[in-house]
């Protein structure tokens, strides 16, 4: 494209590379502060408040949190449902939305009717958590699994994805003689890395996130992810919940730093996906995803 | 399969039928491939929604639906007498006008000005970052903030009395909520936002722009005229999802915000429903306050797809 070299022009350029400037600094300083404040001791946060670079290096607040097992129990929690809820929701979800993508299905747009109303309509809190309960998830880490395993945008886009294959791999793989499983397992998987990759990183982020439906099932702290255990540590323990329930010692609030170093802990693990997510998403995976 | 129409001649319609068992019968592996998914919507979706009718019960949990004594439209009597429930309404409605308002415009005017922009690698680190706030959980999210603005240590108040201001209690406060809900949404999702308005921009045809710069059209008047029309259509179309998705989405965030002190301003639909049914056991009740959120919820979307269709623009669904 011919840039237009005018004078006014780079004021406009200028401008706007000001504006993102900003908007990415106030995206990370809060990141920032919050890492530099969990490696320095309270007593420099109180000082200098304002820390973006710790001049006093500490691991007390990791120490601190360490000590007992709790984010411990709560790392392991999480890492064990986002590992199994992933591979569980991505074979369930790829499967179904092959089927759905090829054309020659009879029924195949009542199915698809049936998923994106539920896009738009659901039972709600109560209803879901009466199935839940009558299917006996309750107090089961498959409660945070279950129920949530198909997310209807991420079925549609990997639909989509496998729909704007090239039809004639298929015939070919036909006439070889494999069915569709292996038309899908051999063919199909290999030719949709892209979009694989990138719907896994989603459910896994999502299932890392978790922290509701452990607060409706599980009433087994052993069992709690570790979002819920940062909730607790900055938000119950400081008394700005509006239900209390299941924390046991909320005597003495935890200090900054301390709350800072649980804020990382359950952060960094996205952090080390994020630049593989990163790669993928640019790829188009998502785009034509919007229309079903 | 018993093929009735081995004797007479076939018709057109016994013909398709059979070629639509054959084809059924050919396909059976992609159903067998469909069928947990399927039961999954089944039994996580569709039953929970046929559950809806516990609010025209007065439901028990030990005589379960078919055994619960019918109640009619007692429950909805009582939610529309509530003094609760106009303040709910109201809260959760001006959740949605402040996403709606407010949040909604700013991925445009972000992807608008990285649109802009011809420096590939700044671009491409701007993106980088803005994109992070995402993946972030709201507990996340919501502990940071939690953390700058609390009053003993926070570094907004910290600022605040270092430049001789008097501390602010924001998060036990109700002029505070709506704003702190709002800059958290844009904080965490303003940026993620961009992409697919930036994908559909980079779809725009550079001719489009040669000619605008033909007829001597400014860069304001080639976003105008070229950029703002090519990417409407996914303006709408992300509009309707946004109103589909703000009722159903607050609930998570706000969760998280909410306290004694607040509530007045806090309390919405899903929090309501979650303090009457889960905490208070009230389960009929507070499915019909579920209910009505979930029906007015798709009410706003399906005027906002005819309205979309009525203006010409296709509409989602």
């Amino acid at each position: 494209m011919v840039q237009d070299r005018s004078f006014a022009s780079r004021i406009l350029d200028a401008f706007i590379i000001l504006i993102l400037i900003l908007v990415a600094l106030i995206t990370l300083i809060p990141f920032i502060h919050v890492l530099a404040g969990s490696f320095t001791t309270t007593a420099e946060l109180a000082r200098r408040g304002f820390v973006l670079f710790p001049t006093e290096w500490s691991l007390t607040a990791y120490r601190y949190i360490f000590s007992t097992d709790t984010i411990f129990k709560g790392l392991l929690n999480s890492i064990g449902i986002t590992l199994f809820g992933t591979l569980f929701s991505m074979f369930i979800s790829s499967l179904m939305a092959y089927g759905l993508s090829r054309r020659d299905l009879d029924g195949r747009r009542t199915i698809m009717f049936l998923v994106v109303f539920t896009m738009l309509f659901n039972g709600g809190l109560i209803p879901t958590f009466l199935v839940v309960k009558e299917a006996g998830l309750i107090d089961s880490y498959l409660a945070l699994i279950i129920p949530f395993t198909i997310n209807a945008f991420n079925l549609i886009i990997l639909k989509n994805f496998f729909q704007n294959l090239p039809e004639g791999l298929e015939e070919s793989a036909k006439i070889d003689g494999c069915n569709d499983f292996g038309i899908f397992f051999r063919i199909v998987v290999p030719l949709s890395m892209p979009a694989i990759a990138t719907i896994s990183l989603f459910y896994a982020v999502t299932y890392w996130n978790t922290y509701l439906p452990a607060i409706l099932y599980l009433n087994d702290t052993d069992k709690w992810p570790v979002q819920i255990i940062l909730r607790q540590i900055v938000i119950v323990a400081t008394g700005l919940s509006f239900d209390d329930s299941g924390f046991e010692d909320a005597a003495l609030p935890p200090s900054q730093s301390v709350k800072m170093a649980a804020i990382i802990v359950a952060t960094i693990p996205i952090l080390c996906v994020y630049p593989f997510l990163q790669k993928h998403f640019a790829k188009g995976a998502l785009l034509g995803s919007i229309k079903g | 399969m018993s093929d009735l129409s081995v004797e007479s001649a076939p018709s057109v319609r016994t013909r398709m039928r059979s070629e639509r068992m054959q084809r059924l019968k050919r396909n059976k592996l992609l159903y067998l491939m469909i069928i947990p998914g399927l039961l999954f919507f089944i039994v996580f979706k569709y039953i929970p929604m046929y559950g809806l009718i516990i609010s025209f019960q007065d439901y028990k949990p030990h005589l379960g639906i078919t055994g619960s004594e019918w109640v009619g439209w007692m429950h909805f009597d009582r939610l529309f007498h509530d003094p609760m429930f106009w303040t709910i309404f109201k809260n959760t409605l001006l959740l949605f006008l402040l996403n709606i308002l407010i949040f909604f415009p700013i991925p445009i005017i972000l992807a608008l000005m990285l649109n802009e922009l011809r420096l590939e690698w700044f671009k491409r680190t701007v993106q980088t970052i803005v994109y992070i706030p995402h993946f972030m959980s709201w507990v996340i999210i919501v502990s940071i903030s939690f953390v700058m603005l609390t009053q003993d240590g926070g570094i907004i108040n910290d600022l605040l009395a270092y430049f001789g201001f008097t501390k602010i209690n924001f998060l036990m406060s109700e002029d505070w909520f709506r704003p702190i809900y709002i800059l958290q949404v844009i904080w965490r999702e303003a940026g993620w936002g961009t992409i697919i308005y930036l994908a559909a921009m980079a779809a725009i045809d550079p001719q489009q722009y040669e000619a605008a710069r033909m007829d001597g059209a400014s860069r304001f008047r080639q976003v105008w005229h070229v950029t703002l029309p090519a990417i409407r259509s996914v303006i709408v179309v992300l509009l309707i999802l946004k109103i589909g998705d703000v009722l159903e989405l607050g609930f998570e965030h706000v969760y998280l915000l909410l306290n004694a002190m607040n509530r007045e301003v806090a309390e919405i639909f899903d929090t309501y429903v979650y303090t009457a049914g889960l905490r208070q056991g009230q389960f009929s009740y507070s499915t019909a306050v579920g209910f009505f959120k979930s029906f007015v919820g798709l009410i706003l979307v399906m005027m906002a797809n005819w309205l979309s269709k009525k203006f010409g623009e296709e509409g989602v669904y």
